[in-house]
């Protein structure tokens, strides 16, 4: 029975860009539905950029950024923010580091001082860095240490896929390093990459233009200019054998494989690369999909599988070199060469026999329905606007991103499809050391 | 440098609602509908009453509801729902059975009619169960090797006793046990549409969403099923029990203590209370376990509220060796806040947070989805925001001291800690009488 397609419906975000003198982006996008405000100042530096014997260093100096700055006492952002009524965060990936709130209208002013404030200079002392070592190790330990598959795959394929620290090494830090961080290594990473060239800020929501644009000069203008500094080509080849590891995690309980393809890049050539944010779909997404269909109920080879673009799984905010995911959790006495196998099977059946009939449309709509869910919250819409203003300069493709991923065709899927070759593969296997 | 003043907030913008629209049907469930359309999409929750229900085969039922109706497969419900950018899960809480579920706002007549064909047909293959049951079984297994699942565990156990609420994870040879035909009888005793409520909020006008829901919905039948939950027993703090976890190179704090319903007039200001002790970033437990001394990554405190009682719960992840300064610590803030008044300033702080996070919570379709469907469960209306923020506005310090010395008092606490009990138990030992349990018990 040929499907009638479900249409896609385009939303038209208003998007206002500017540049200030020294150098800093904004991007504004009111929206004047519900009384809240999104800011988000986001920094071209990230995991990759940090120098080696430093690892982990992007994302304990984002924990700095908040330890008080030039005319803020240490844990006064934080009260001033929620003081306020809103809530804030920061996070670091790859290619970026992001620093946001989200608050009531009327604390447009407060929040755009706080960002600027800490843009100025952080606060940067020993006692704060101590502590903070401190906090990010247990951050650690909750998020990866203390607790089954604790870093998988993130943090587990990148070094069997890549051969260079930037892209290799683990974002989180080894403690040795967090410890050796020094009040001066924070000051020259500042000076380096926290640079009003270097970032962008962007506010959302129940916003006047006007009014925004000429609080953002006052509290921003001022900003001493430095420039962005070279961005290093983190480019690497390609593989051309497959590559595995396994390890064992003493928490699991069951067993687990993650593998990787590289993509093509998704910022230089966003046409070849969409097409496999879409195939990622097609494998994984819910019951309908391939993999689950044929994995999970079929086979019952899984207990779960999943696919994504990106090691943090961020498609439209991450740069070259990257790769599309595919991790499986397996049932006890689970057989991962099996499971690698039938990836290859059905990969195959999909790129010699193409899609069935609606196959594709059903979920290219599923697709666009989590894309505007996504920025239905104003700070979602800020977030991602200022990465695509700092990567691309095109901070309105947010708003053609459903029409975008509801064009690629048939054809491209299939394409996609063809060229994830076992030979490409890196694959990580997680050992159950737990309860065995 | 000189310094610069901080810029003081604009003029409080009022709260407002949004449009919204309610219909009881003939059949007894509950329908509301709510406008917000920055986005074209339609969330969808609906509750049935389940207190009671079997642990596994509630469980087991709710993972496979959606794996067939009479004219529909697993795959052709997912596909369907695909078509119109929708997708629909069911969880389980000791409470409800609850579904919930996004789409294009276009697509919604049909999101609602697949809706209305699982609870009316769902057959439960025999094939897809057993699947389930082995998914379901694996997924416990991975549960218990996660810390804060096992903290809560023996939380609940311990708080609990024999109340119903006390085990909420079946056992997995209590799941290996249920067949599909079980299943089909719970369905036909429990997923009835009296006393269900069905929120649906977004890009929709409230009496058509609610036209739509009639003609979908009306024809479910089914009564309620009266079922008799005993309150919550009261908390009995007794000695701190201590769940070891060898290995553990962090350890899983846990203090519960009592906290009031929604509707009490105790409620502001408990939930103001909780804040300036644990409850958000900029409070006394966080800023003094985290941000003086580094013990702790993200503690956090909470009341948590469920159809036999609520209940307020601290949680901290704290690095194995500083355990019980940790526990020091904690008790202090209590006790400080217990005996002594919060200044006006901290207050005032709080109120702030509590009353801007109300204007965020309802800004967006999830947020208003889960608030209006939560609310619904106390018997409340998304009109109670306003008087819950009046009552907010209005807390005074004596009222925030009263409700922290009738709620977090640390005499009250129960506490239970997870960690390796050979490098703690002696420093926890100092400071209370302590019981040890292995953690599989």
């Amino acid at each position: 029975m040929p499907t009638r397609r479900a249409k896609i419906p385009a939303t038209r975000y208003p998007v206002e860009r500017f540049t200030l003198d020294n150098g800093l982006r904004v991007v504004l996008t009111p929206d004047r539905s519900a009384p809240v405000i999104g800011v988000a100042v986001v920094y071209d530096v990230g995991i990759r950029s940090e120098p080696e014997g430093r690892t982990g260093f992007a994302h304990l100096f984002e924990h700095l950024m908040f330890q008080g700055s030039e005319n803020l006492e240490k844990l006064a952002h934080f009260r001033h923010v929620q003081g306020a009524g809103g809530t804030f965060n920061g996070s670091t990936h790859l290619d970026y580091t992001d620093y946001y709130e989200t608050l009531p209208s009327n604390a447009l002013e407060r929040a755009l001082f706080l960002e600027a404030d800490r843009m100025r200079g952080p606060r940067l002392t020993e006692e704060n860095l101590r502590n903070q070592v401190d906090v990010v190790k247990e951050e650690i330990r909750v998020n990866v240490l203390n607790r089954p598959y604790g870093g998988f795959p993130w943090l587990t394929l990148p070094p069997v896929m890549f051969d260079t620290f930037p892209n290799a090494h683990d974002g989180y830090g080894s403690f040795d390093d967090l410890e050796s961080a020094t009040v001066a290594d924070a000051a020259d990473f500042f000076r380096r990459y926290y640079a009003s060239g270097n970032a962008v800020l962007a506010v959302s929501g129940d916003i006047d233009v006007a009014e925004a644009t000429r609080l953002i000069e006052r509290h921003f203008g001022d900003v001493p200019a430095r420039p962005a500094p070279e961005r290093p080509d983190f480019a690497e080849p390609e593989l051309t054998a497959e590559r595995r590891t396994a390890y064992t995690d003493q928490l699991a309980p069951l067993p687990a494989v993650a593998s990787a393809w590289r993509v093509p890049d998704p910022v230089g050539d966003f046409a070849a690369y969409l097409p496999y944010v879409v195939l990622a779909e097609v494998l994984t997404d819910g019951d309908a999909s391939r993999l689950v269909e044929r994995l999970v109920h079929t086979d019952r080879a899984v207990t779960s599988v999943g696919g994504y673009l990106g090691f943090m799984g961020d498609p439209f905010d991450v740069r070259d070199p990257t790769a599309l995911l595919l991790q499986a959790h397996l049932p006890p006495g689970g057989d991962v060469d099996k499971v690698l196998r039938t990836l290859d099977e059905e990969l195959d059946r999909l790129a010699t026999d193409g899609l069935t009939d609606g196959e594709l449309a059903r979920t290219q709509a599923r697709m666009a329905t989590h894309l505007l869910r996504d920025t239905d919250a104003v700070l979602g819409r800020a977030l991602r606007m200022a990465v695509l203003e700092q990567q691309r300069g095109e901070p309105g493709l947010l708003g053609e991103l459903p029409r975008l991923v509801g064009e690629v065709t048939d054809e491209q899927v299939r394409a996609a499809a063809a060229t994830l070759r076992p030979e490409r593969r890196a694959s990580v296997e997680v050992i159950p050391g737990g309860n065995q | 440098m000189s310094a610069r003043p901080l810029p003081p907030l604009g003029p409080t913008r009022r709260l407002k609602l949004p449009s919204q629209a309610e219909r009881t049907l003939g059949n007894g469930l509950t329908v509301i509908a709510v406008r917000r359309t920055a986005v074209p999409l339609v969330e969808l929750r609906l509750w049935m009453p389940f207190g009671r229900a079997h642990l596994a085969r509630g469980h087991l039922l709710a993972q496979t509801m959606l794996s067939g109706t009479e004219t529909m497969s697993s795959v052709q419900i997912a596909a369907e729902l695909q078509k119109i950018g929708g997708g629909l899960s069911a969880g389980l809480d000791p409470d409800r059975l609850m579904l919930s579920g996004t789409g294009l706002a276009t697509g919604l007549d049909r999101l609602l009619e697949i809706l209305a064909e699982v609870l009316t047909g769902a057959t439960y293959p025999a094939e897809w169960v057993a699947t389930e049951r082995d998914r379901l079984v694996d997924g416990i297994q991975v549960a218990r090797s996660q810390p804060a699942h096992l903290a809560r565990t023996a939380l609940l156990k311990r708080i609990y006793g024999r109340h119903p609420y006390a085990v909420q994870t079946p056992e997995p040879e209590q799941v290996r046990a249920v067949r599909p035909a079980a299943l089909r009888t719970l369905h036909a005793q429990r997923v009835h549409p009296a006393g269900a409520v069905l929120v649906l909020v977004g890009d929709v006008r409230p009496e058509r969403a609610l036209d739509a829901a009639e003609k979908a919905l009306g024809g479910w039948s089914g009564d309620g099923y009266a079922t008799e939950l005993p309150p919550a027993p009261p908390l009995v703090s007794g000695p701190l029990l201590l769940v070891d976890r060898p290995g553990s190179v962090q350890s899983s704090l846990r203090l519960a203590l009592p906290a009031v319903p929604r509707t009490h007039p105790d409620h502001a200001a408990l939930q103001l209370a909780n804040l300036i002790f644990g409850g958000y970033f900029s409070s006394r437990w966080v800023e003094n376990i985290r941000e003086d001394k580094g013990y702790t990554y993200g503690p956090h405190s909470l009341v948590e509220h469920s159809v036999a009682g609520s209940l307020l719960v601290a949680a901290a992840e704290v690095a194995t060796e500083v355990t019980a300064p940790a526990l020091l610590e904690t008790r202090y803030e209590l006790g400080r806040l217990a005996t002594v008044a919060p200044t006006p300033d901290e207050l005032e702080q709080a109120r702030q947070y509590a009353l801007g996070t109300l204007q965020l919570g309802v800004s967006t379709q999830a947020g208003l989805a889960s608030l209006v469907s939560a609310y619904a469960g106390n018997g409340l209306r998304l009109d109670f925001l306003s008087e819950h923020a009046a009552r907010l506005a209005r807390a005074s310090v004596d009222d925030v001291a009263a409700a922290a010395a009738r709620y977090l008092a640390p005499a009250r606490a129960v506490t239970v800690v997870l960690g390796d009990a050979e490098r703690i138990a002696d420093s926890l030992g100092t400071l209370t009488s302590i019981e040890t349990t292995p953690v599989s018990a």
